[in-house]
């Protein structure tokens, strides 16, 4: 069909889906993982390339399943590929910054009602020492076991019973109160928390069980972004094999690689080394003690969140330029250039309730060299430091123009192309 | 004396259009201790330009077509520093000039229609290599285009033109400067009424001349459509022109319909004489090339110059009669003023030397004067003593990696300086075109390179005649009589067109033999 | 032929492609003009550019 067609509804498929947070399970029985696996953000990685960080992450979500008792014993399992190593994204889920998934942990659905498919991701673990910025010590699997064994039971019971949180309308609803769904969460997390409540109180749980699981929830601003990450996850799934769309479905980093997935060219990762990130860093970091870019969040930018709701979110703006309410709105319609329409759910009041900017046309990147806009943490490169400052990334050209070769390479296999 | 230093920036992904890189050129020659400034895109043929100046240094032979390359070649490294860091507050303050008025700034064509989503026209001005790609998606659209830009391959022409006409939208050019529709002026045109002649023209000075001699007659424009300079080739099979003139013969404003361009393919001419017929209004067609004669077939009459394509059509509508004149002024002025002129020349000047910013006032100067006085070289190296030639400086040769002689005086105004040296030179024969988009003074910035020519070859014992026409109107920016005074307070005889103007030249040059051929045999 | 005759009834609402110069006059007359801040597509890259042409969104009807 023609390019227009394809991306059309392709377009209409993503805009319209319908994520719903139904349940929390452990990754063995909601995502099939059996296996000894272990999942991470971004595209396909090589062991020996992964910076420091995720490999500490690997480590330790390796000794965390008890299939190693320390991180030279866990390398050699890598190594020998008793243990393998592959991207969430293979397996329907998401993760952010270093993404591990491993069987026994639990994971949020999130089921797509308007088309019956589902995407998975962890619960956030909090700030600070965490798996996500490669922390590894006794700490981190403390909680872990914490996570596995109380939260993630009692927040799958209390989901199971509240018949699902209609993202959509949350996110709409957060977008609305000045948060953007990647750097900035706090209003849709307070959301959340205010659904969760009755359905928690009434989930059985001991008074102290509860008490911790309310407090883990509401001392994390950012709980919401794994959550916004598997809707995104849900969103964009059914959009591959659309064949002949330029819709850009996902971009996603290991800490080395950048990577994005095309529509139109199904589950075929382009990569190129990721860029550092700029920002604002907190107090006592700097510029020299940034990680690489990393993680799946940016599926959040590929559904018309995050760096390119900026103008929803003018307070994130300082990470960005010189900060202000123009700039915030310079941005938002710098990504509309590289995006195939307006969000018919996601509306900036700012904006004239505009839709923000969505679906990312892989041709148009190419055709502006503007490439997409991500808002994102900044991670320590020094595993365990966790987060450092907060700014912006951009996907690297490099991805986009080797997709566009491999998108014409398949539209006209045999024919020279004629020069324009 | 202090060594010259070189300094050139690259800046990447940093497009500015020609006539912004010529403002920015012209403020940092201004510098003190700058000797020499390039503000150019990066693209191959601006790098050779580069090297052939001395300035490529090994940044600016890095840059590519989206790079802009700025190299200043200066007394010191001071000066050049300073006129780098001048660059810098003058694009940055021009970026914040394009932000601070709020107005949104699309870089797609898509984008750009989302801000206006009742545009109608796409006016594309972009450099050749990509403008074909531009119109494709302009005309897929649905969206009329009028293609300024040269340099746009004759294939791609074609298939853009069949693209068109199957949709039935206009595509003027490539190659096309001028348009008027619906009393809009587009590109370089000038202020003239409305009115009830229509146009198709492959050729913008060319209907910038004729509409404005027209106005000064009280007439005006319906619609001006410009086809490109190929359009009534072989190739092109006058794909443009035909949908032009279907539409000029539907619309009820146009009362008479003018054409101007080159002869035309021989199977071209016979569709577009046959549609004309068909059309059944009445048509003046001014088609200059070598051996057209005027003719006449009831209502379609054929003339050899632009003005009397004007003067015809007047006529026309008017129902009077009408014939060809060598020169509007009585003949016994003419003559004294010629013989004042050949009194102030040195025996050995016979040539005539024309320097056009309008290539079809160019070539119509050439075709007034081969009949009268022989070969005209159109190159601008000079030939054997005594050459006459007419250059066209707004060919292709000599705007790669320039702006057009319309835009900007400075190649015209050192070529028309290098004229007082030609001890050959009898008389040097300029067009000034003013309008919507030609320079806000271009007698100004052409009149003291004519008072110094003068004056050098004054200083060498020899006189040198400067003969001119103006195009334009009262109502032009410009303002046609202050342009025409500014001419004259430079000693330049000012005629009231092209043909007269090169005629005028004629004279000068061959004396009493071609004003013995002028003015009686046409004289009325 | 009939979409040039309905453009000679209706008012004349220009997109800009190129020199800024032709968008500055047109404002001038308050003409309705949009400039666009054209950059040459795929950073000038020819290869690149010739497949985007090829690439690009077909008529509507073909749709």
């Amino acid at each position: 069909m023609s390019i227009k067609t394809a991306n059309r509804m392709a377009l209409e498929r993503l805009v319209q889906a319908e994520p719903v947070l139904v349940d929390c399970r452990p990754a063995a029985q909601a995502m099939g993982l059996t296996d000894r696996t272990v999942l991470h953000a971004g595209p396909p990685l090589v062991w020996g390339q992964a910076c420091a960080t995720m490999q500490a992450a690997i480590l330790c979500a390796i000794r965390y399943e008890g299939w190693a008792s320390d991180d030279a014993q866990a390398a050699e399992l890598v190594h020998r590929g008793e243990v393998k190593i592959g991207p969430c994204h293979h397996r329907g889920a998401v993760g952010p910054m270093t993404g591990i998934i491993t069987p026994s942990m639990p994971v949020f659905l999130v089921a797509n009602r308007s088309l019956g498919n589902q995407a998975f991701v962890t619960i956030n673990e909090g700030l600070g020492k965490v798996l996500r910025f490669g922390a590894n010590d006794e700490s981190v699997l403390a909680r872990l076991r914490w996570l596995r064994d109380e939260a993630g039971p009692l927040l799958g019971k209390t989901l199971r019973a509240s018949g699902g949180i209609d993202l959509r309308a949350l996110m709409a609803q957060a977008l609305r109160m000045g948060d953007e769904m990647h750097q900035r969460n706090v209003a849709a997390s307070c959301l959340l928390a205010r659904a969760l409540m009755g359905p928690l109180a009434r989930a059985g749980a001991d008074a102290a069980g509860l008490a911790r699981v309310a407090d883990f929830i509401g001392s994390n601003d950012q709980f919401f972004l794994n959550i916004a990450m598997a809707a995104g996850k849900a969103s964009t799934d059914p959009c591959l094999d659309i064949p002949d769309s330029t819709l850009v479905v996902t971009m996603a980093r290991n800490g080395t690689d950048f990577g994005i997935r095309v529509a139109g060219l199904g589950d075929r990762w382009f990569t190129a080394p990721v860029e550092m990130p700029t920002g604002l860093y907190f107090p006592g970091f700097g510029p020299e003690d940034a990680n690489p870019d990393m993680g799946d969040s940016a599926i959040v930018e590929t559904i018309g969140l995050g760096g390119f709701a900026m103008a929803a979110s003018p307070s994130v703006v300082r990470f960005v330029g010189a900060g202000g309410l123009q700039d915030a709105i310079r941005a938002t319609e710098e990504m509309g250039e590289i995006c195939l329409g307006e969000h018919p759910h996601f509306r900036i009041p700012t904006l004239d309730e505009r839709g923000t900017p969505v679906g990312i046309d892989l041709r148009k990147v190419v055709e502006t060299g503007i490439t997409p806009l991500i808002n994102t943490g900044i991670a320590g490169k020094k595993p365990g430091t966790g987060q450092i400052g907060a700014g912006v990334a951009r996907a690297p050209l490099a991805c986009f123009e080797q997709a566009l070769e491999a998108f014409s390479a398949q539209r006209q296999p045999a024919r020279t192309l004629a020069g324009c | 004396m202090n060594p010259q230093t070189v300094r050139a920036v690259v800046k990447r992904s940093t497009y500015q259009d020609s006539v912004v890189l010529l403002a920015l050129a012209r403020q940092l020659r201004a510098g003190t201790g700058v000797l020499e400034v390039a503000a150019l895109m990066g693209t191959p043929s601006n790098r050779d330009l580069l090297a052939q100046s001395g300035l490529l240094t090994p940044e600016a032979a890095a840059a590519g077509a989206n790079d802009l390359v700025l190299a200043i070649r200066a007394n010191s490294a001071v000066a050049a520093e300073g006129a780098l860091s001048q660059a810098e507050t003058f694009l940055m303050a021009k970026q914040r000039r394009l932000e601070g008025t709020g107005r949104p700034l699309p870089r797609t064509l898509e984008r750009a229609r989302r801000h206006l989503p009742d545009a109608n026209l796409v006016l594309i001005s972009v450099p050749g290599a990509f403008a074909a790609m531009e119109t494709r998606k302009a005309l897929r659209m649905g969206l009329h285009v009028m293609l300024f830009s040269d340099n746009v391959p004759l294939e791609e022409e074609v298939a853009l033109k069949q693209l068109a006409a199957n949709k039935g939208l206009l595509l003027m050019g490539p190659d096309c400067g001028t348009a008027i529709l619906n009393g809009v002026p587009l590109g370089f045109a000038n202020a003239v009424p409305r009115g009830r002649i229509g146009f198709v023209a492959a050729s913008g000075t060319g209907l910038q001349h004729v509409a404005s001699l027209l106005a000064a007659q009280g007439e005006g424009v319906s619609q001006a459509i410009g086809v490109g300079g190929r359009d009534m080739t072989e190739r092109v099979e006058g794909l443009m022109t035909l949908q032009a003139l279907d539409a000029l013969g539907a619309d009820p404003s146009t009362e008479l319909l003018v054409v101007i361009g080159k002869p035309p393919a021989p199977a071209v001419r016979e569709h577009v004489e046959a549609r004309l017929h068909a059309l059944g209004k009445p048509c003046v067609a001014v088609l200059l090339g070598k051996g057209v004669d005027a003719r006449s077939d009831g209502t379609f009459l054929t003339v050899a110059t632009l003005e009397d394509a004007a003067a015809a059509a007047v006529a026309l509508l008017r129902r009077e009669a009408w014939r060809p004149r060598a020169f509007r002024a009585p003949q016994a002025e003419i003559r004294r003023r010629v013989q004042e002129v050949r009194q102030t020349l040195a025996s050995g000047q016979r040539a005539i030397r024309g320097l056009f910013a309008g290539g079809t006032l160019a070539h119509e100067a050439a075709l007034v004067l081969e009949p009268l006085l022989g070969p005209v070289a159109t190159h601008l190296a000079p030939g054997s003593v005594g050459t006459h030639s007419v250059v066209d400086l707004g060919a292709d040769e000599f705007t790669v990696g320039r702006p057009h002689p319309m835009l900007d005086a400075t190649v015209r105004a050192e070529e028309i300086r290098k004229a007082g040296q030609m001890p050959d030179l009898a008389v040097l024969l300029l067009d000034v075109v003013l309008g919507y988009g030609a320079a806000p003074d271009p007698a100004g910035d052409i009149a003291p390179a004519i008072e110094s020519a003068r004056a050098e070859a004054m200083a060498c014992g020899r006189g040198l005649s400067v003969v001119a026409s103006v195009i334009g109107t009262a109502e032009d920016p410009q303002g046609l009589a202050r342009q025409i005074a500014r001419l004259e307070a430079a000693g330049v005889w000012v005629l009231p067109s092209n043909a007269q103007a090169a005629r005028a030249a004629a004279c000068i040059a061959g004396g009493e033999p071609i004003l013995r051929l002028l003015l009686d045999a046409r004289e009325g | 032929m009939s979409a040039i005759t309905d453009l000679f009834s209706q008012e004349i609402r220009v997109i800009n492609l190129g020199l800024e110069v032709f968008a500055q006059n047109l404002e001038r007359l308050c003409v309705p003009v949009i400039h666009m801040q054209w950059s040459p597509p795929a950073g000038g890259d020819p290869h690149r550019a010739a497949l985007l042409a090829a690439l690009a969104d077909e008529d509507e009807e073909e749709a």
